[in-house]
């Protein structure tokens, strides 16, 4: 308990970590209470009011459609944050699982493990997610899958890493001398004791995460219209920014930023929780 | 040179290559829509289909078509045909692979000069001014997407100023002007955040070796604070510099094949989403196994580099 109190004193204290936490919170309080905050329907067309700059009623401006962007934006909000999380979500628990495995009983098993992710890692982020869309087919549930698979890698190599350094101390000795199973060594002892640096690549994973489904969506391949992405509004917007730059602009700061939060979160918890950094910017 | 070391890294590389061919090839069945359908339209009859599928040699086991496909790779540099163009895909590949290469280090060059200098001023500095400035410039850069730079820099010096063309490619024969316009907002997009994350890379590596004993021993010798930061400190920093470039390479490729597709250019990335588009599967193995190659070439390159640049480990 001691310990927990010391850490929420540090974090506290740690500016980065700080600033990213309160930009997360105002991206997930966007996500949530974003379809109350929008002052208009981020679907609804109004012609009258096209490619209308920023104004009292249109904050950020209109689009082609003469649809809000702020709102459009503030609904977006929730279809980066949702892929972001699920996807993360999953190849957290893939990753740790096969890497945590590779890591405990070494050898053969280690090596077959690894070199699969290897082959997996050598592919270009982007372009190991568009090969997974051609094989599964446009639409938000398959990029949730695509981003996926391109952290799986990172978050075994993270895992498999924290495991072996865990693995050396005294109280697994003492586990095995009891006579434990290996599994409940590995969930009860090492894991437990290895969470600091996937946490930190927890955060740092979202970051990228929401900028593959902005890239995504971008190319067409992600979130289908009329849903509002931040990636598809660039895309949309792309031929008439030259008369109407916020149309360029807003968006990108919206994934900017988000990805800005969770970059400094991530960079703060690593510095508290990771220190021999086995955490990767990818 | 160590050649046990060599070898070691060179059998990794080929078990590597391997891998990536055998996957690029074995999910080719998941997509959806066999190659013969896609040639031949939704209207086809299935004879039809079932004819062309035999002429390609798909009726054949998966195995043998593997070693059909990756044998034509290896002896003849022939990757196949195209289902919509029916070209030979080994031609377009030769015309793009050039372009992709020429961006690839364009935005590594862009990358090293902005890291190599602000990463080298902050250390120098530890806690000044420029050094925060650093720091806020690497946390910035890290997050700002690079397909939204790309459409800014042409929003902003191709449309609004009219400075630089907004997309497409000039080859160097075409005159050193034309080509490096093209050039240089693609680089710039695709090289930022490289360069961002390295500033810090490169400020805290030779933070550390100014730290260490033989620094201090040659300003106590009384040598020059520039002889000292050049010649003491930059040369032993250069190995996790070197390090820290090729880790990089991973971000900076997948930085070219967005900038590719934003910017028009005829490279091997906006090959992949064209083909991806148009369910071109053969098209998008190509793109995938050499730019998985160009990958693993370049880490067997930075390992490479550690003898070269530390003869130390020579003998270790």
């Amino acid at each position: 308990m001691r310990s927990a109190t010391k850490f929420v004193s540090r974090f506290v204290r740690h500016r980065l970590a700080m600033l990213g936490s309160i930009i997360i919170l105002l991206l997930v309080s966007a996500a949530i209470f974003g379809q109350y905050l929008a002052p208009h329907d981020p679907i609804a067309m109004d012609f009258a009011a096209r490619l209308t700059g920023p104004s009292a009623d249109h904050l950020l401006g209109t689009d082609e459609f003469g649809r809000d962007i702020l709102s459009r934006i503030l609904h977006g909000a929730s279809v980066s944050l949702r892929v972001a999380l699920i996807a993360v979500g999953i190849s957290t628990l893939f990753g740790v699982m096969l890497g945590s495995v590779a890591g405990f009983f070494g050898g053969l098993l280690d090596e077959v493990i690894m070199r699969i992710m290897d082959i997996l890692f050598a592919f270009p982020a982007v372009l190991l997610a568009i090969t997974v869309m051609a094989i599964l087919g446009r639409g938000i549930e398959n990029a949730m899958i695509a981003i996926a698979i391109v952290y799986v890698p990172i978050f075994a190599r993270v895992a498999r890493g924290a495991v072996i350094a865990v693995r050396q101390n005294e109280f697994v000795t003492a586990a095995r001398a009891l006579g434990r199973p290996n599994i409940a060594i590995l969930a009860r002892h090492i894991l437990p004791n290895s969470l600091g640096p996937i946490i930190a690549q927890v955060s740092i994973s979202l970051a990228f995460a929401i900028l593959a489904e902005a890239a995504l969506s971008f190319f067409g391949l992600g979130t289908q219209p009329p849903e509002p992405s931040w990636g598809r509004m660039l895309a949309e917007g792309r031929s008439f920014m030259q008369q109407a730059w916020w149309l360029g602009v807003f968006p990108g700061l919206a994934i900017m930023l988000s990805v800005m939060g969770f970059n400094f979160l991530g960079d703060g918890l690593r510095d508290l929780l990771d220190p021999r950094m086995k955490t990767t910017n990818r | 040179m160590n050649l046990r070391y060599l070898l070691q890294r060179l059998g990794t590389l080929l078990l590597v290559l391997i891998g990536v061919s055998i996957l690029t090839f074995a999910v080719m069945p998941l997509v959806p829509g066999s190659p013969a359908r896609v040639r031949l339209g939704v209207q086809a009859t299935p004879e039809a289909v079932a004819v062309l599928e035999q002429q390609l040699g798909l009726d054949r086991p998966l195995s043998t078509q593997y070693f059909s496909w990756i044998g034509g790779i290896v002896t003849r540099g022939d990757f196949g045909l195209s289902l919509i163009s029916s070209q030979n895909i080994s031609r377009e590949v030769s015309r793009r692979l050039p372009a992709t290469l020429q961006l690839a280090f364009a935005a590594l060059l862009i990358g090293l000069l902005i890291a190599l200098p602000a990463g080298i001023a902050a250390a120098l500095k530890p806690g000044s001014t420029r050094d925060l400035g650093a720091s806020v410039f690497s946390q910035l850069g890290v997050s700002v997407p690079d397909f939204w730079l790309g459409i800014l820099l042409i929003m902003v010096f191709a449309e609004m100023l009219g400075w630089l063309p907004s997309t497409g490619y000039v080859p160097i024969s075409q005159g050193f002007w034309p080509w490096f316009s093209h050039l240089l907002l693609p680089a710039v997009s695709a090289g930022l955040v490289s360069g961002a994350i390295m500033t810090r890379f490169v400020r805290s590596a030779m933070l550390e070796v100014l730290g260490q004993d033989y620094v201090r021993t040659a300003r106590a010798k009384g040598l020059s604070e520039r002889t000292v930061t050049w010649k003491h400190a930059l040369r032993n920093a250069a190995i996790s510099i070197a390090t820290i470039v090729g880790l990089q390479m991973a971000t900076l490729l997948s930085a070219v094949v967005v900038v590719e597709i934003i910017f028009s250019w005829p490279g091997l990335g906006s090959m992949a989403l064209n083909a991806t588009l148009q369910r071109d599967y053969p098209v998008l193995q190509a793109a995938l196994l050499l730019f998985a190659a160009t990958f693993a070439v370049i880490n067997l390159l930075t390992d490479l580099s550690y003898l070269l640049l530390n003869p130390a480990l020579e003998y270790g």
